[in-house]
């Protein structure tokens, strides 16, 4: 098969960019071995193959499922996960504590690739969810609200987020994270006119009719519930910010931008006032010196581990992360600061800039509004979820448990978020293949 | 849709913008001050995860040392079970979370081996596999320490054992004490919960009382008053009137009572022998500005300065006591101050000392509770050493004191009798001092012995050992006396092991050439 110009230039950044991704991981896992000794580390021909071997299946499942798509999301998505992967072998290294979770992380980056070449085999036209959108929805919220459920829900760490099968525990908040921005992407696109046009006239001014805010409404009594009954916090704060950030890019009205920041207000001081854990979450970002043996512990080691960093850190395997609670999922970014430095940590932030301006380019690029306005949502998850765990680390906001997307430890965030770039590169590809629909070239920057 | 797109992708830009803010604030602009925080454990992991030597007693007891472990740290310290509570408060412990403390803090780089001294011998050894790391040696003894601790019991209090020729501490144990093992568990929630238990436990276990605790020194303080008269020339057979009481100046008839009201007076040994307070707060009063200042000859408003290397952490505490130039306007405090009570607080430490100062015809050593640090060859590389602290009294001065002092415990009268020992001179002075309304008063007894040669200063602490009443003036001649009786006992019977820091010092000609 002869591919189009734009396809294998595409396609060669992606395969080029890969091997610096293979070179940095594997050499990023040599560095951890010899922090401890002048050994090679016994399995390092085995890994090269492994990570060699899965960025090789996702490039060939590409080539040939999505040959046309943007060449550089793949290989930052792998950048992050792989200098993710290099964290959490050096904490197993240091610690029997995260000991398994190397060897499990590596086979959950293989099912993260085996879903994402599966997404785009079975998704051929993203707008098999506009067609199914209410399916969609139900399994999106039945997944939010599944960690409720007796008997399967399970409460790890004060937020009841999880759901195990015997052994097996994921979070399904992640899947539903997919099928939710598919469903707003839909009712979107659907409700555009409505939503756009709908006021009332009241003398001289033009309000927005209760109907308009009615989604806004919704979308944020559902983020409550989840606040109220999941104590999580950042799962609500993220559903809630996406669906608020798709309602403006789609209907550009400020009116919803006023009302989102008075429902995140009002959300927000009733949640103060109503629940002691998020009480203590922002007790903890204004001082967490108040209690620095307990609640503030891990701020506190967040912020020790980040300024011990330094401008160049101490190396790959001779800082002390393991100090930091939970430094292989939420606070893992701790961890890269303070073996990475400024400079890693920069450089961790820089890459997820670039994937998510890279996905917001595949938005703006692409021609039928449904894909356009769900690639956005995408982009904008991706990059909200990342700021809200980047944040509270480094006590910017205050601090919501949520993973770092393809860097942090956990199979159910991996899987979902590879989901989300088999969507992306899918939109990607059909925006470049079918360059006709509104007249355009794939890849120009029109508005 | 696509200006929407690009306005919400302009946001994330300022949101990621002020996440590389705040990175550079951290890790730029606050990165020297959270890297040395004190409360930041990759300060002391750096030492806890290389080998670190062990620290022994002066009779050979390893009460500190690291063992392997299989976890990130690679070596646990380890302070072995029988000795754990008995040299916690002198020995400390390196803890990843909440630091370190006493002797495993104040010799930290020698016990790592990051000493310059350390490490250029083992420059010399370069076929040397193991860490150059230092050994400790405490100048204190484990069956002086146990001897205390047997002694002492389960009640609260201090016991200290000074050589009095090198100001070595040979025991400085206090009650309650705690276990330092829990503290350094590499599991730190554990860690956690025992300190906590601790921090919530009566009495603050984890306070060396010896040192760092100031308390009432009572009647035993009659020593330095009964010093700084015959110092200053006041007549020695000056006769005191017999009384049960006198009035205190500037107060309106407020009155000093003798213990249980008794009547006493005459000589100034007399009023020694049998802890008179009338007679002794005349002479305080007659000292006047002269008590103040006689006080700081034997280190009382000055905190011993600390003579690096001694050991002590935390630092010795200040015992304190009326303040130069304010006799004028506070006659009764300085009254009552000249028999231990009022503004005099001091440490159980400070009254050894002055036991000491007798002892040794008026000289007050350093005291240092670190006889020397060894390298791995055992040689010595460091090594603490007697210096001169105090000339608190003359020899004349000092012998009077010593008949005084002999007498308190020799004579049928004397108030110290339970510490005579067939066949050894035992000098001391009781106290019983009282402290908070209501609370039982502290039982208090220096001493010396041999009389004729010293060679121990030993001071005893009883917390509340007292009791009130009419009985009251005996108590601490019957709580404490025995206690420093026993020590002498053990003392005496105890050879003296040979110390480990009296071989060769360091030299470079030793390493084969």
């Amino acid at each position: 098969m002869t591919l189009p110009l734009v396809a294998r230039t595409r396609r060669r950044a992606e395969l080029s960019l890969g091997l610096i991704v293979v070179a940095v991981t594997v050499g990023g896992y040599v560095l951890v071995a010899l922090a401890n000794g002048p050994q090679l580390p016994p399995d390092l021909y085995a890994l090269l193959a492994w990570v060699f071997g899965l960025y090789l299946v996702a490039h060939l499942a590409v080539r040939r499922l999505a040959p046309a798509a943007d060449g550089t999301l793949l290989p930052l998505a792998a950048m992050l996960n792989g200098i993710g992967f290099v964290v959490i072998a050096r904490l197993g290294d240091a610690s029997r504590q995260y000991h398994a979770q190397a060897r499990v992380q590596s086979l959950w980056v293989a099912i993260g690739i085996g879903v994402f070449v599966v997404t785009l085999a079975l998704v051929r036209d993203v707008r098999v969810f506009q067609r199914y959108r209410y399916i969609t929805l139900i399994l999106g919220l039945g997944f939010l609200l599944l960690p409720l459920a007796p008997v399967i829900g399970r409460s790890v760490g004060g937020g009841r987020l999880w759901v195990a099968f015997g052994s097996l525990s994921f979070e399904p908040s992640e899947i539903a994270k997919v099928l939710l921005v598919a469903f707003f992407a839909a009712y979107l696109v659907d409700k555009r006119e409505l939503l756009t046009q709908g006021r009332v006239r009241i003398g001289r001014w033009f309000l927005p009719s209760l109907r308009d805010l009615g989604p806004l409404f919704l979308a944020w009594g559902v983020s409550l519930i989840v606040l109220a009954y999941e104590n999580d916090v950042g799962t609500s704060l993220l559903f809630f910010g996406v669906f608020a950030a798709m309602l403006y890019m789609s209907t550009r009205r400020a009116v919803y931008v006023v009302g989102t920041i008075v429902l995140l207000i009002v959300g927000a001081y009733l949640a103060y006032k109503a629940f002691g854990h998020v009480r203590v979450r922002v007790t903890n970002w204004i001082d967490p010196w108040k209690d620095p043996h307990d609640k503030g512990l891990q701020p506190i080691q967040g912020w020790y581990a980040l300024g011990s960093g330094g401008i160049g850190g101490t190396g790959l395997g001779l800082g002390s992360p393991w100090l930091v609670p939970d430094a292989a999922t939420d606070f893992i970014f701790a961890a890269i600061g303070e073996e990475l430095g400024l400079v890693g940590s920069i450089g961790v932030v820089a890459a997820f800039l670039l994937l998510v301006g890279s996905a917001y380019r595949v938005a703006i690029d692409a021609t039928r509004p449904f894909a356009k306005l769900f690639a956005a949502g995408i982009a904008t998850i991706i990059g909200l979820q990342s700021f809200l765990i980047l944040g509270g680390v480094t006590r910017l906001i205050p601090l919501t448990g949520i993973t770092l997307p393809f860097v942090s430890y956990g199979g159910s965030s991996l899987v979902a978020n590879f989901a989300l770039l088999a969507i992306m590169l899918r939109i990607s590809d059909d925006t470049a293949r079918n360059p006709a629909v509104h007249g355009r070239v794939a890849g120009e920057a029109a508005a | 849709m696509n200006s929407g797109i690009r306005r919400v992708g302009a946001l994330m830009i300022v949101l990621f913008l002020a996440l590389v803010a705040q990175l550079t604030y951290l890790q730029v602009g606050r990165s020297t001050s959270l890297a040395n925080d004190p409360r930041n454990a990759r300060r002391f992991l750096r030492d806890i995860s290389r080998d670190r030597g062990p620290i022994i007693t002066a009779d050979g007891v390893i009460v500190a040392l690291s063992v392997p472990s299989n976890d990130e740290f690679k070596h646990q310290r380890v302070y072995p079970p029988d000795t754990a509570r008995l040299f916690s408060h002198i020995v400390g412990y390196q803890s990843i979370q909440f630091g370190s403390s006493g002797v495993e803090a104040a010799y930290s780089s020698d016990l790592a081996g990051r000493t310059f001294t350390l490490q250029a011998g083992s420059l010399a050894d370069v076929f040397a596999t193991k860490q150059p790391v230092g050994t400790v040696v405490l100048t204190l003894s484990k069956v002086i320490q146990q001897a205390a601790a047997n002694a002492l019991g389960f009640r609260a209090g201090a016991v200290i054992v000074l050589d009095v020729q090198t100001g070595g501490v040979i025991a400085a144990y206090s009650t309650p004490t705690y276990d330092p093992n829990p503290l350094v568990s590499h599991d730190q929630k554990k860690a956690l919960a025992a300190r906590e238990l601790l921090l919530a436990s009566p009495g603050n276990p984890l306070l060396p009382r010896s040192w760092a605790e100031l308390y009432p020194p009572g009647s035993t303080f009659k020593t330095v008053t009964a010093s700084i008269a015959q110092q200053n020339n006041v007549d020695v057979d000056k006769q005191f009137p017999v009384v049960d009481h006198l009035i205190l100046p500037q107060t309106n008839g407020v009155p000093l009572y003798n213990f249980g009201k008794e009547k006493c007076g005459g000589s100034m040994l007399d009023g020694f022998i049998v802890s008179c307070n009338t007679t002794f707060a005349q002479i305080g009063f007659d000292l006047g500005e002269t008590f103040a200042t006689g006080i700081q000859n034997f280190g009382v408003q000055t905190a011993p300065p600390l003579l690096s290397g001694s050991g002590f952490d935390p630092p010795i505490v200040a015992s304190t006591g009326p303040q130069p130039g304010t006799f004028a306007l506070n006659q009764p405090k300085f009254m009552q101050a000249a028999i231990g009570q009022n503004e005099v607080a001091v440490t159980p430490l400070e009254m050894a000392l002055v036991a000491e100062a007798v002892a040794s015809g008026g000289t007050i050593v350093q005291p240092h509770v670190v006889d020397c640090v060894l390298d791995p060859n055992d040689r010595v590389v460091k090594r603490v050493g007697t210096h001169v602290y105090k000339n608190a009294i003359d020899a004349k001065t000092a012998d009077t004191m010593r008949s005084f002092m002999l007498a308190v415990v020799n004579d049928p009268r004397g108030t110290g009798t339970a510490a005579q020992i067939p066949g050894v001179q035992v000098a001391g002075k009781t106290g019983t001092a009282e402290n908070v309304p209501g609370q039982n008063p502290h039982a208090w007894f220096i001493a010396f012995a041999p009389a004729d040669h010293p060679r121990w200063a030993v001071a005893v602490l009883v917390e509340h050992g007292g009791k009130n009443g009419p009985d009251a003036e005996a108590t601490g001649g019957r709580v404490a006396a025995p206690i420093a009786k026993q020590m002498i006992e053990t003392l005496l019977a105890t050879p003296t092991p040979a110390s480990r820091c009296d071989s060769s010092p360091p030299s470079t000609s030793s390493n084969g050439r």
